[in-house]
Parts: structure tokens; sequence; C-alpha cells
């Protein structure tokens, strides 16, 4: 990111936002150049909606990837979308890989993993053919939400004992929906018993089946046995603008879960 | 670039007919830590080593960045296949990889209000 510096057109830039911003804080954001340049429009976007435009910095940078040799990593940053995960979760036929499939921009892509019985962490590469080893399917899809920020949503496998020997999934993961089948509300415990023991936000998405009995979200809060800030919502999982507003109601209960977190703290 | 691009060539009772390893030439482990939301993008720099058609492939696939899970799904290969082919695209130039990690602390205030509203944008 050295480069950056000793580039006329970013740091002048840099020195221009610094005014729009009356903020005392972050004394490091005139001088310290890339870094926190890159993180000051962040800051902003929820004030500024038009984050992207006031982003002088991406200029040089996302360019130069595109020169074919040209030793890239260091270069990458700029070039790369922040690539984010959430888990879609939920028992066998709650509606996951329609729910992925509704809300994705992307044909829905299936991705098969195998996983060993033994544990996923623990295999040497002799005899790996003699454990009994499984094939496990997860669904997946893409949001892009603006030019630096992709939203990915994996689908989760259906058996989730094993969820235990693929931390990968659930690695750096924002949070999760977990969606719930009415008819069949005792298969969305062992969800939500994961994400619990994992310390991973989630809501739970009623996904609304034709035929099935309508309870209301504090019949099924009580019926799961969920603390009462996690949000229960009704979704019908084969329509975008429904599982949208589920992804919301999800990311808004996650930053509730910030904001107190930072008040008790 | 004689291979199918409508995925792996099935049979209905037997499955797949060429076994996933062995377009890894049997290897299981990836030469190059991996994750299946790591973004990979072609350098646009053409390997020099004797690689697979699936290399090819794969090279193909990823001209903006591409998460390893979207790569696979696409070539219809087991994530640990796909990645120990993008682990050798990495160490002959041709893609070059962003792990996702350092960037998804989902207690970033800042990050997830972009996520809201992005997603709101979507309604």
């Amino acid at each position: 990111m050295a480069y950056d510096d000793s580039s006329e057109p970013v740091s002048g830039s840099a020195i221009d936002t610094a005014p729009d911003t009356v903020a005392p804080p972050d004394p490091g954001a005139a001088r310290a150049g890339a870094p926190s340049a890159a993180r000051a429009p962040e800051q902003r976007s929820p004030a500024h909606e038009s984050a992207p435009a006031a982003r002088p910095a991406d200029g040089p940078a996302a360019q130069t990837p595109a020169r074919p040799g040209a030793a890239p990593p260091p270069a990458g940053p700029e070039a790369f979308p922040q690539a984010l995960k959430v888990l879609v979760a939920g028992g066998f036929g709650a509606g996951k890989t329609t729910f992925v499939g509704a809300v994705s921009e992307i044909a829905p892509l299936s991705t098969e993993e195998l996983l060993t019985q033994v544990g996923a962490g623990l295999d040497d590469l002799t005899g790996v053919e003699a454990k009994t080893s499984t094939t496990v399917a997860m669904d997946f899809g893409r949001i892009t939400l603006d030019a630096h920020h992709v939203l990915y949503l994996f689908g989760t496998p259906g058996q989730e004992r094993f969820w235990f020997l693929w931390d990968e999934l659930c690695a750096g993961a924002l949070g999760a929906v977990v969606l719930a089948d009415t008819r069949r509300l005792e298969q969305s415990f062992s969800a939500v018993d994961f994400f619990e023991q994992r310390g991973i936000g989630f809501v739970v998405a009623v996904n609304e089946f034709d035929g099935a009995f309508r309870y209301s979200p504090d019949e099924i809060r009580s019926a799961i046995g969920l603390a009462p800030e996690v949000p229960v919502v009704l979704c019908d999982a084969r329509t975008a603008s429904s599982g949208i507003r589920t992804l919301v109601t999800l990311v808004q209960h996650l930053l509730t879960s910030v904001t107190a977190g930072e008040a008790t703290s | 670039m004689t291979v199918a691009k409508d995925g792996p060539w099935l049979d209905g009772a037997a499955g797949r007919l060429i076994r996933p390893y062995t377009v890894s030439g049997g290897r299981t482990r990836p030469a190059v830590a991996l994750d299946l939301l790591t973004l990979v993008i072609s350098t646009g720099s053409m390997p020099q080593a004797p690689l697979g058609p699936e290399h090819g492939e794969v090279l193909g696939l990823c001209p903006a960045p591409t998460p390893v899970a979207e790569i696979a799904g696409r070539m219809g290969l087991p994530a640990t296949v796909t990645k120990i082919l993008l682990a050798d695209l990495v160490q002959c130039g041709a893609v070059t990889v962003r792990p996702p990690s350092r960037f998804q602390d989902p207690t970033d205030q800042s990050l997830l209000e972009a996520v809201l509203d992005g997603l709101r944008r979507q309604l």
C-alpha cells in the first residue's frame, strides 16, 4: 500500500475529505494514507449513500491488476470486493435451496465437499480411502451489494451433524438464517442450537408453506425456545423480496447486538 | 479444451465417470491454503508449467474476483479438488487470491451498515 503515498491525486483527495467529516477522531486519517483512507468511506456510508463515488483512492489501484504479468498480489486489495458470508440453515425440506435461489443474482450453484467421519482437521494422506467419507452438498448464491461488498449465501447441508466437521462453513460468517417449517418445527432445533453454541447471530424465518397451519411468531418463538432478542419473521422462500427482507432483519439484528454489546461494555 | 462445459461427465447408474481426485492427480490437499470464500482472480499471465485441461477451465472462470465455492460449483467438482487446482494456478502465478478472514468481523458496525444499505437497495 506504500505506493499510494507517492501518488499525488490520492493524497490530495484524502485531505479534501477531511473537512467533510468534522470528525475530531482518527488523527491518522489525513496522514496515514491508504489504510485509513480505504476505511473512511465505509464509516461515512450511512450518511452518504453514494459512498462509491467518493472513493478516489480506488482509481489508480483498480487499474493495476488489469495489466497482464504485472505482479498483482500487492495491488490486490482494491481490486477485490469484500466477500461476506451468510449461512442459510434449516431442516430437510425447509426451503434452503429455494431461499438461496430466490435471492441470488446468479443461478444457484451446488458445491459438494467430501468430509471424513474422523474429522476434517485430522486427516493425513495415508489411509484416507479406509475412512468413511461423506459427500455433503451446499447451495451457493450471490448478492452484489455495491462495488465493494458482495454477499454470498451458503445453504448448509441438511444433515447438521456434519457441520461440526466443517469449520470452514461457519468461519467468518456474518450471521445465519434458520428456515423453519411449521409442520416440522423440531427440525430447526439443531440449527438453532448450533448457532447459539458458536455465537453466530441468527434469525428464524418461518417459511410459509401452502397448506401449513399458520402460527404467530410468538408461538414459534416459545415452541423453539428462542431468546427474546432473536427475531422471528414470516417469509416466503420463493420470492426474492421476502428473502431480502429476511436478510435485512438479520443484519438489523446483528447491528442491534453490536450496539447493545458496546453499551454494556 | 475437450472437457464438457456442462459439468462432470455422469452416468446414470455409475455416477461420475471421472473420479474427482483423478483431476487433481490423486492429491487430496491443496498446496496453498484456500477458503470457500477466498476470492480468486486470474492475473492474465499464462501458466508455463504443464497443467491439465481442468486448470484451463478453472482459469477461464475467474476473470473477475470469484470465490472458490462458485468456481467449484461451476466446475462440478468437490471444493477440495477445486482448491487443489487453484493452488496449482496460484503457485505458477496464473491467479492471485484474497482470503476473506480479516474482513469478516461480524461486529464491524460500519461493515454491517454497508451490508444493510446494499440489501435495502435490492428491495
